[in-house]
């Protein structure tokens, strides 16, 4: 069956002929966005975190079905190298990476958390932001969370002075 | 310490250095090749905790380490894969610095096999710096000084007139950029040794400068093994045996052959699988085929718990001093254990292989490209030389990735099915098929003299294997050393004024596979050790920083590990005082050559272990990137808490278990320390291993924070306050 949606602004359709395929692999491996990562399928680590409709969703354990006519986002969507999302300006800032494979993940769930809570308490991260990092990456995540609502806050001032 | 002057036993050869140039428009290709090969070199078993691997090239083979692009950009093919502990950012900086040129313009990639620029063993061990550190920089250092003289010839003024910035050599009113040099020329002259230059003229090196894979790790771009693709290429998926000691007779494929999207069932001798057109129609067909397993155990973890215990097995001496310690009045003795720890990291084992006629190629993130090839080659009946290993990033390595034999598997599907086969495992698999962290138990016996010091002290372990039977090891090195190298990592006795002490390993053989897991050794072994040596502390009365640091003794590691305990102690103003229900605990290992100590401050609230605060003093010697030092420590921390509060793998009737996140525990971001300070010293004036020796001292620090808090000595890996009845 066919199911339309937009995907980092982009309107598209696929063929499918199971609609309860994972959303994961229609964004991987047919849509060929390899950004969102796979690494448990049971929504269990958080690396396959992306955004339906601004709402972070672990798209690994996500019917393909339940995205018709839904905006999805991923990380190739969020920002790019001349214009970044402030989440991943703070996670350059901060050097946050080690090896890498769950970054995207937890970008995509702190900026979710960000259009929701834009200042985040400790208590909210450690609440909010519960993907799996085996690189032991927290503490510099936590720096750049904190850091990336400061930027946030501050293009958003930005913006309404222009306004 | 010896290392120093054993580090560089030849170095570059005007001889081995060739050229080969004018590869269309991409310029020049540096080869060199770097000769070590006294790398089992040392006093074997003595010098295990100090060991700092060599790096060991392919000496038969020349190698390509640079390529002047002709945009005046440097590439350098790194024969160590990049798996997280930034070591592309540290050769970025010893190689930009030593050929003048920016970080802007220099790129670290993976070398493939097909450019043989190849460690033949493994990345691990926490070296890859510290063992590239001159190699790299002299490799560098020549292709500089050849730009300089053949840069000199093209403006025909003398070398002496010329300087070198951002790789373009000026002088007398004229410049050229090294891409302007290297074009056209097809003989250089090459320079009888490399000129280094001094340590107050780098620009880069000791600096913290930002990790290069930086921006490709936050905007998302396709560096894993999961994200390799081929043109045509279908998914693959293999039938695994859920039971401990299984192994493959025959299979029932007649339901799985119709099932939707399959291309080919491929039944070999040891193993099933099946190719379909997705990944989901592969792993669905998986799951439609009978096997026939044979010998499947029903073992549990109590019996695993009680094969793992000191007296079974065989015994080595692995370190002695003075005599034993016989049971006698006034010995004390504690016995610890830690459990079967997963890998865990995020990115499941994957590779994509494309068989042709006569060649192969693979791409895989692995920590053992050599040995993946070997494996691939024997498999198919080709030459080494046809089966080209393309690395890519590791999403985590850990020493998960030290053995990579689905590359085979990969492989012969594609054979099969004569397309490029992309197959990896379930996290299930992941969990079941991991090579764990062995189980340890561990007795521990001191004996206190009159002035409340150590006259006797004692470390008994059994492990499972580490480093024996692995494939990365040659095999003759276990009945050679009689102990397994890695398991005892760690395991030694570091307070060597003690007039009489001994550490024994026991090995026992698992049914089931265990392996290397970052540190080796040394988590356990120091959580048993420390963890003692707070309790003697404790009985003698003194105070844990005076006990330990009046019983190291004076020599070069021993004075290192002294100052980092006091590094760590001043930093974290270290008390046995409890303040607003708060105790800290310390503990110090030396590793790789690396001394570490760390301060933990934690406090115990509903029955749970809380690590507000981390102190890390590290000597890794000559810190070429702080920054990244400082991200491993902290890594290392979290690692750590995670390993020692949470993790643990149990085996239930045969089966290993839990096979997903969460039901198997790990820290989360809520479990990381609020602070965690990192104090560098630097006590040699060459690089050291950085990567593991972090993880030591961790679970002790936690367990005697603890201890001062609480009143109970924690003896279990992982941590648990006992339940109050």
């Amino acid at each position: 069956m066919e199911i339309s949606f937009i995907v980092n602004g982009t309107s598209k359709t696929v063929d499918l002929a199971d609609e309860n395929t994972p959303l994961l692999w229609v964004i991987r491996d047919i849509l060929d966005l390899k950004g969102t990562k796979f690494g448990c399928g049971k929504a269990a680590c958080g690396a396959c975190t992306l955004h339906v409709d601004g709402e972070a969703v672990r798209s690994c354990s996500y019917a393909v079905k339940f995205a018709q006519g839904k905006k999805i986002a991923t990380i190739e969507g969020l920002g790019n190298r001349d214009n970044p999302h402030p989440v991943q300006q703070a996670w350059v800032d901060e050097v946050v990476p080690q090896c890498g494979y769950c970054q995207p993940g937890f970008i995509m769930a702190t900026a979710a958390l960000l259009n929701k809570v834009p200042n985040p308490t400790d208590e909210d991260i450690d609440k909010n932001i519960i993907n799996v990092c085996r690189c032991g990456t927290y503490y510099r995540m936590r720096k750049a969370i904190h850091k990336a609502a400061e930027l946030q806050a501050a293009t958003k001032m930005n913006t309404s002075e222009k306004v | 310490m010896k290392d120093e002057k054993q580090q560089n036993p030849k170095g570059v050869s005007r001889r081995k250095f060739l050229i080969r140039g004018g590869l269309g428009t991409v310029g020049v290709l540096a080869i060199g090749t770097y000769i070590f090969r006294n790398n089992i070199r040392r006093e074997l078993l003595g010098m295990v905790n100090t060991l700092e691997l060599p790096y060991t090239d392919n000496t038969d083979k020349p190698m390509v380490w640079f390529e002047v692009t002709s945009d005046n950009n440097i590439l350098l093919y790194s024969p160590k894969v990049e798996m997280g502990q930034g070591t592309f950012t540290g050769l970025a900086q010893m190689a930009a610095d030593e050929l003048s040129i920016s970080m802007d313009q220099i790129q670290v990639v993976h070398a493939a096999t097909s450019t043989g620029n190849l460690d033949s063993f493994a990345t691990g061990g926490s070296t890859s710096v510290s063992s590239l550190w001159l190699p790299l920089r002299e490799l560098a250092a020549m292709l500089r000084q050849m730009l300089l003289t053949e840069a000199a010839s093209k403006m025909k003024l003398d070398s002496t007139q010329l300087s070198i910035a951002d790789g373009v050599i000026s002088g007398n009113g004229k410049s050229l950029t090294y891409a302007q040099t290297v074009e056209g020329v097809d003989t250089w002259e090459v320079p009888d040794k490399p000129i280094l230059k001094s340590l107050k003229d780098y620009k880069y090196i000791g600096k913290p400068i930002a990790r290069v894979d930086l921006k490709e790790k936050v905007f998302g771009d396709p560096i894993f093994g999961m994200d390799a693709q081929m043109p045509d290429m279908l998914y693959g998926a293999v039938v695994r045996p859920t039971k401990i000691g299984a192994t493959f007779v025959s299979a029932d494929t007649t339901a799985a052959e119709t099932m939707p999207g399959v291309v080919k069932i491929i039944s070999e001798n040891d193993f099933v699988g099946v190719v379909a057109r997705s990944m989901i129609e592969a792993e669905n067909a998986k799951e439609a085929i009978e096997v026939t397993w044979k010998s499947p155990t029903e073992i549990n973890t109590a019996a695993i718990v009680e094969m793992m215990t000191v007296g079974n097995g065989k015994s080595t001496v692995i370190q002695k001093n003075g005599t034993a310690l016989e049971d006698e009045e006034g010995v004390s003795s504690m016995e610890f254990r830690s459990p079967i720890g997963a890998h865990a990291q995020i990115e499941p084992n994957g590779v994509v292989a494309s068989v042709e006629q006569d060649s192969a190629t693979i791409k895989i993130s692995t920590q053992v490209i050599g040995l993946t090839r070997k494996e691939v080659a024997e498999r198919l009946g080709f030459d080494e030389e046809r089966v080209n290993v393309i690395p890519t990033y590791l999403g985590g390595g850990f020493g998960r990735r030290l053995h990579t034999p689905h590359a085979v598997q990969a492989a012969v599907m594609s054979k099969a099915v004569g397309k490029p086969v992309k197959y990896f495992f379930t996290r299930k698999e992941e969990f079941q098929h991991d090579m764990f962290r062995p189980p340890t138990h561990h007795v521990l016996k001191g004996k206190l003299n009159g002035d409340g010091l150590l006259e006797g002290l004692e470390h008994h372990f059994v492990s499972g294997d580490v480093a024996n039977d692995s494939a990365v090891v040659p095999a003759l090195l276990p009945p050679i050393l009689g102990a397994d190298i890695g398991a005892i990592r760690g395991g030694f006795i570091q307070y060597t004024k003690v007039p009489n002490y001994r550490s024994v390993y026991w090995h026992v053989d698992l049914p089931f596979a265990t392996s290397w897991w970052r540190s080796l050794g040394l988590l356990a072994n120091t959580f048993a050790i420390e963890s003692f040596i707070d309790e003697m502390a404790i009985k003698a009365g003194k105070n844990a920083v005076d006990f330990r640091l009046q019983q190291i003794g004076d020599e070069a590691i021993g004075i290192r590990l002294k100052n980092v305990i006091k590094a760590a102690a001043q930093s974290a103003n270290y008390t046995e005082k409890i303040t607003n229900g708060r105790a800290m605990g310390l503990a110090a290992s030396i590793d790789a050559g690396t001394p570490c100590a760390q301060v933990v401050e934690v406090s115990v609230v509903n029955n749970e272990i809380i690590v507000h605060k981390v102190t890390v003093a590290l000597d890794p010697g000559l810190a070429v990137n702080p920054d990244q030092i400082k991200a491993q420590c902290e890594g290392c921390v979290i690692m750590g808490i995670s390993a020692v509060l949470y993790e643990q793998m149990f085996v239930e009737n045969g089966e290993l278990t839990p096979t997903i996140y969460g039901p198997y525990q790990m820290a989360l971001m809520k479990n990381a320390p609020k602070q965690i300070d990192v104090v560098l010293l630097q006590g040699k004036d060459t690089p050291g291993a950085v990567g593991e020796p972090p993880l030591g001292p961790i679970g002790a620090a936690i367990g005697n924070a603890v201890r001062r808090l609480t009143g109970n000595r924690i003896t279990e890996l992982p941590l648990k306050i006992p339940k109050i009845v």
